[in-house]
């Protein structure tokens, strides 16, 4: 089957360019990582494979039937409780309410929410629970592709690592395509299979690395080095130079 | 949360001797006022009550009771609609928003009382003198806090909805309606207690039938008990809407609203006006 296939992809927002000519492409069941500085048009890549968004130019083509975000902001309702954010893509699916709720409470116990969880309000929440209401909100539609709006950033480091490797978890047992935007090399390391780094605004594909490595071997040691010898490659240096102290 | 709705109910009753104390607490002042003053000034709480008791015997309070609820929820259902099309307009553009908020700020600023005499001189002493008194005075609030609603409407959820790809029902009412309650709801509120006060107004000074008209004729008698016995039916009507209506609503919304900014801060209905 398909995996995602973009070709010449050009985006601009009025005068400004945002996307300049780029290609990637993604078999299915891998992680793929678009990589680069803030405003290279990462979002805008993922918006128009997810659909929100028509491309100017360029192709986009994949098989996936149920494409999926899980965004930066969890973007919970607040005026409903964990169990309904849950259920919530369920029902814009017309699925019936009871068995909405039970698939809610089966997600919670995947993402590692306790019970009682549900009946809280997002503002009951800590910002990491809320981020788990935000994925198990995502996997409740049953996805085959997971487009991830750079969704750890806003989580301190302790945090961010138990939800990168619940992530990685999930991905490998359901066994999902994933489309990952981020800032962070480290993360893109340590999650990806295959990663494109792109340029500043407007954003063009600077270099592409694959990181063969399972998911099992990757870890702090294996994370520096590799990190290390991405920039050791000048043009993606160049490209992330910004966020680089 | 996970009480039960019967539990709840009875929890908000029991909640009542609270406000039952502080009336009490009122009627025990009232009564030192009387016994200070004389009947003349201030009569008694319980010839107040005889007052209005002996009226309703002679078929005077039920129909001027109807008379004033209607008079008030016409002009503010009439208000709501208004105020709701053209806030929601001045919500989602910014050219309506510059056109219609001076001309809000305008009929804010014009005194109901002043609104009172020139409907009378335009419809003469009828009812619809008083219900466009209300519409008028009510409206902008209304359309300030439906603006102000559909203005702060939150572009992630809506794009979150959108990538879920939601039908339009389910945007609606699982997203756009509740936000704009938050902001509506103390408008709605405000409005509707503003419109009772104003509708007993424009009542007594148009001789239009309704409690304000019961007042006008107390007035002329000279009879003050009466008058007073009139002020405790339309104050039982304002605290019958405000704790059997409103405070319900009110809780119902604080659930979620607790931690966001302004709650806890929608009660008071008491916007005066005149």
């Amino acid at each position: 089957m398909p995996g995602l296939e973009i070709r010449g992809l050009s985006h601009a927002f009025g005068p400004q360019g945002v996307i300049e000519d780029l290609s990637f492409s993604l078999p299915r069941g891998e992680i793929g990582c678009l990589l680069g500085p803030s405003g290279c048009g990462k979002t805008t890549v993922l918006s128009m494979v997810g659909g929100l968004l028509a491309p100017a130019e360029g192709t986009i083509d994949h098989g996936f039937r149920h494409p999926v975000f899980v965004f930066q902001d969890p973007c919970l309702l607040p005026w409903r409780d964990a169990r309904d954010n849950i259920a919530f893509g369920l029902k814009a699916m017309g699925v019936g309410r009871r068995q909405r709720l039970e698939r809610a409470g089966r997600l919670m116990e995947v993402v590692g929410l306790a019970p009682e969880d549900g009946a809280k309000f997002p503002h009951e929440l800590s910002g990491g629970m809320r981020q788990r209401v935000a994925l198990a909100r995502a996997l409740a539609v049953e996805p085959d592709l997971l487009l991830l709006d750079e969704p750890f950033s806003a989580l301190d480091v302790g945090l961010r690592r138990q939800m990168q490797s619940l992530v990685r978890r999930l991905i490998a047992g359901r066994n999902l395509t994933a489309l990952l935007v981020t800032h962070d090399l480290a993360e893109a390391v340590r999650l990806a299979d295959r990663i494109l780094v792109l340029s500043p605004s407007p954003g063009r594909a600077a270099a592409l690395h694959r990181i063969p490595e399972p998911f099992a071997e990757r870890d702090d040691g294996f994370v520096h080095c590799m990190v290390n010898r991405l920039l050791a490659d000048p043009a993606t240096a160049e490209a992330l130079a910004v966020e680089l102290p | 949360m996970t009480r039960s709705r019967a539990g709840r109910i009875l929890d908000y009753v029991w909640g009542g001797w609270g406000a039952g104390a502080s009336l009490l607490l009122l009627t025990a002042l009232w009564e030192a006022g009387h016994g200070a003053y004389g009947t003349l000034v201030l009569p008694s709480p319980r010839d107040t009550v005889a007052a209005l008791w002996g009226m309703a015997e002679a078929g005077k309070v039920l129909p001027a009771v109807l008379e004033t609820s209607r008079n008030a929820l016409g002009g503010f259902l009439a208000a709501t609609l208004a105020g709701g099309v053209l806030g929601a307009a001045a919500g989602a553009s910014d050219m309506m928003r510059r056109l219609l908020q001076p001309i809000a700020t305008l009929l804010l600023g014009i005194p109901a009382i002043a609104w009172v005499v020139l409907s009378l001189l335009w419809f003469g002493g009828t009812g619809l003198a008083v219900v466009f008194t209300v519409l008028v005075s009510t409206a902008p609030l209304i359309f300030a806090g439906t603006a102000q609603g559909v203005r702060t409407l939150d572009g992630s959820l809506r794009r979150m909805a959108l990538s879920f790809r939601v039908p339009a029902r389910v945007l609606l009412w699982d997203v756009y309606l509740p936000h704009m309650l938050s902001y509506l709801f103390p408008a709605l509120a405000a409005g509707l207690a503003l419109s009772w006060k104003v509708t007993v107004m424009a009542e007594l000074l148009s001789g239009a039938g309704g409690i304000g008209d019961g007042l006008a004729t107390a007035r002329v008698q000279v009879d003050t008990e009466k008058a007073m016995g009139w002020v405790l039916a339309v104050v039982g009507l304002l605290l019958a809407v405000e704790y059997l209506l409103l405070e319900p609503i009110r809780r119902h919304l604080q659930v979620w609203r607790r931690e966001m900014p302004g709650a806890g801060g929608t009660g008071g209905t008491g916007a005066g006006g005149f």
